[in-house]
């Protein structure tokens, strides 16, 4: 009996702050960890991504809009590639935003009880679908829409690509569907957290319900709906394997109906037989997509530094 | 508050982190997908030669053979003479094979100049290079299919026709006989070696104008049967019954008429030495005739092309 109140966590004070040191040490590993991967990825991406930038010219790889890298005369611009990646990126959000803000407010504001438990869960499942699921969906379904409405509206015309489908379009959509998640479970907490005084307050002085959700509590939550766009951007940007499905994968302007490549997608549609020079520059595409991943983060963590400043 | 923001920070890092994280993994397992794709078909083929190898090996004393081959030539034979290396190796231990891949012409330089053993080229020999003294030696065929939805009522396009189809000159299926329906062109990423002996064969190198460039021949199979006007390009032996191959020419995609000649979106890989292969080491008279074997034509098939006999 005896024996046994030796293991009880009222251990005598050597155990104690031994115990304490070693949890400490294990924390600080972990923590290490995790700075190690983020400055060993920093640096292996500069190294890998800078020797094609000077071979080629910084010019004629960011600003040069053709790209045919096995020719004899290989030419090496993604021009049309960043500015997929943007436009694509930005229409996604400005389709997903508006969307997912709308629902978060429906969850969290005017959802009758037994509705918001049906959504809240669908929304969640939505998260957890893998990213090439939506593609294979956007394939099956999504593009033979868009061949229909790209038959339609270009019949006759003597200069358009057909492209079966797999364009901006159906891209941005996918999108716009991926981010969903991402934008409405953030703006919702963001949202619940807006005091309810603040609310209380609104409707006593005879706002509605309407009025008190645009006027009061959206721009009380601002700084975590700006989070929630933030990170939807980071995720649109950052996705490759959904659009490598629906997006034709061909390198052009980004208009609404060509076939379009996105800097993901230039990764990855061409690793696999790439050599030399050609190799080097897909490093360097990752490396413009790592400096876009970079900013995005930078601008949400200011974003958040001065919501917090306000806050205080 | 403060704790609670300072949570979403670090939650908010997280899942950018872990987003972008996806983005790179996603690219790296397709990486690693292809080329596992290369080794699985080259262990098979390794594989089997293998086990026919063990039941011959009492026969033939194998491990006798002894010295280096050298081969130098085509990136488009690089599957090929990858795994005829490692499946070759594999059977004579002391036999060792390097293989650079510099381009079909610095390959025939290099042999006629005699800094390597065998030459690969994924062209026939010019005249001027068999008279420095190059041996052309076809070990395989390549053959490549032009493949279109079941429904398409085109059954079959003259090489002109299939020119002007990939530079984007013929828009619509109407202008070759078929039913009024834009020609949707599909074909592969750059660095594909279909894609470039698709192009070198119709001389269209960078001349196309793809409406989807996809990463893999199973990609341009079901993105051409699905999508009715497409036209795409696979490699023969990759063929099935979701699409259809048009003739070209009036000649049907056939191993046979591939090997008669007929065909003419098929390019020979030849093994080139300089002088007959009766002139050459012991290993390399034994890797022709390993080519040649019954074994060596499974390492060839087993990379997707077609043998000689």
């Amino acid at each position: 009996m005896n024996k046994q109140q030796t293991f009880s966590i009222m251990g005598n004070r050597k155990n104690k702050s031994a115990v304490e040191e070693i949890a400490q040490v294990i924390f600080t590993l972990c923590a290490f960890l995790a700075i190690l991967a983020v400055i060993s990825i920093t640096v292996y991406m500069v190294i890998n991504g800078t020797p094609a930038l000077f071979q080629v010219g910084i010019r004629e790889i960011l600003f040069g809009t053709v790209w045919k890298p096995t020719a004899e005369n290989p030419s090496f611009g993604i021009l049309y590639v960043i500015l997929t990646s943007i436009i694509g990126t930005a229409l996604a959000v400005l389709l997903g935003v508006p969307i997912g803000i709308l629902t978060a407010v429906f969850l969290a504001e005017t959802a009758p009880r037994k509705l918001a438990a049906l959504v809240k869960p669908a929304v969640e499942l939505l998260a957890g679908i893998p990213s090439v699921v939506y593609g294979l969906l956007g394939l099956m379904i999504l593009n033979p829409l868009m061949y229909k409405l790209e038959l339609a509206i270009f019949k006759g015309s003597d200069t358009h690509q057909f492209t079966g489908g797999a364009n901006l379009l159906s891209a941005v959509i996918v999108l716009a569907i991926m981010i969903l998640p991402t934008v409405i479970n953030i703006s919702e907490s963001a949202i619940r957290a807006v005091h309810p005084s603040l609310k209380s307050a609104s409707l006593a002085l005879g706002a509605s319900h309407i009025q008190t959700i645009f006027k009061v509590i959206l721009p009380a939550a601002k700084s975590g709906i700006i989070t929630a766009i933030v990170l939807g951007v980071g995720r649109a940007i950052g996705e490759a394997m959904a659009i490598t499905l629906v997006s034709g994968s061909s390198v052009n302007m980004p208009l609404p109906f060509n076939s379009v490549r996105f800097l993901t997608t230039a990764i990855v549609a061409e690793m696999g037989y790439a050599s030399g020079l050609h190799r080097q520059v897909l490093f360097t595409i990752g490396l413009v997509l790592f400096v876009f991943i970079m900013i995005i983060n930078i601008t949400l963590n200011s974003i958040l530094k001065k919501g917090e400043r306000e806050d205080a | 508050m403060k704790m609670k923001k300072f949570l979403a920070l670090t939650c908010a890092a997280a899942m950018v982190f872990g987003l972008t994280a996806c983005g790179s993994a996603a690219a790296d397992t397709t990486a690693t997908d292809t080329a596992a794709d290369t080794t699985t078909e080259t262990t098979d083929a390794a594989e089997s030669t293998d086990t026919t190898e063990e039941a011959q090996a009492p026969a033939e004393a194998s491990a006798d053979l002894s010295g280096t081959i050298s081969m130098a030539g085509s990136t488009s034979m690089e599957k090929l003479a990858n795994a005829v290396a490692e499946s070759f190796m594999a059977k004579y231990p002391g036999v060792t094979v390097t293989a650079e891949f510099t381009g079909s012409s610095a390959g025939i330089e290099a042999v006629t100049a005699g800094s390597v053993d065998i030459g690969n080229s994924s062209r026939a020999l010019k005249d001027e290079e068999k008279a420095a003294g190059a041996v052309e030696n076809i070990v395989a065929i390549d053959g490549i299919a032009v493949v279109v939805d079941p429904s398409n009522t085109v059954a079959g396009l003259t090489k002109d026709q299939l020119i002007s189809v990939y530079k984007g000159e013929i828009k619509n299926w109407s202008e070759l006989g078929g039913e009024d329906a834009p020609i949707v062109v599909i074909g592969r990423e750059a660095g594909s070696g279909t894609r470039g002996a698709f192009e070198e064969i119709l001389g269209l190198e960078d001349a196309c104008a793809y409406a989807s460039e996809l990463d893999s021949t199973g990609a341009v199979i079901a993105k051409v049967a699905a999508t009715p006007g497409a036209i795409g390009y696979v490699s023969l032996d990759a063929l099935d019954d979701t699409v259809k191959a048009l003739t070209l020419d009036d000649v049907e995609a056939t191993a046979e008429n591939i090997k008669a000649g007929n065909y003419f979106l098929s390019r020979p890989f030849v093994m080139a030495t300089k002088g007959e292969i009766s002139e050459q080491s012991e290993a390399v008279q034994e890797l022709f005739k390993y080519l040649a074997s019954d074994e060596g034509k499974q390492v060839i098939s087993g990379v997707g092309l077609i043998t000689v006999d």
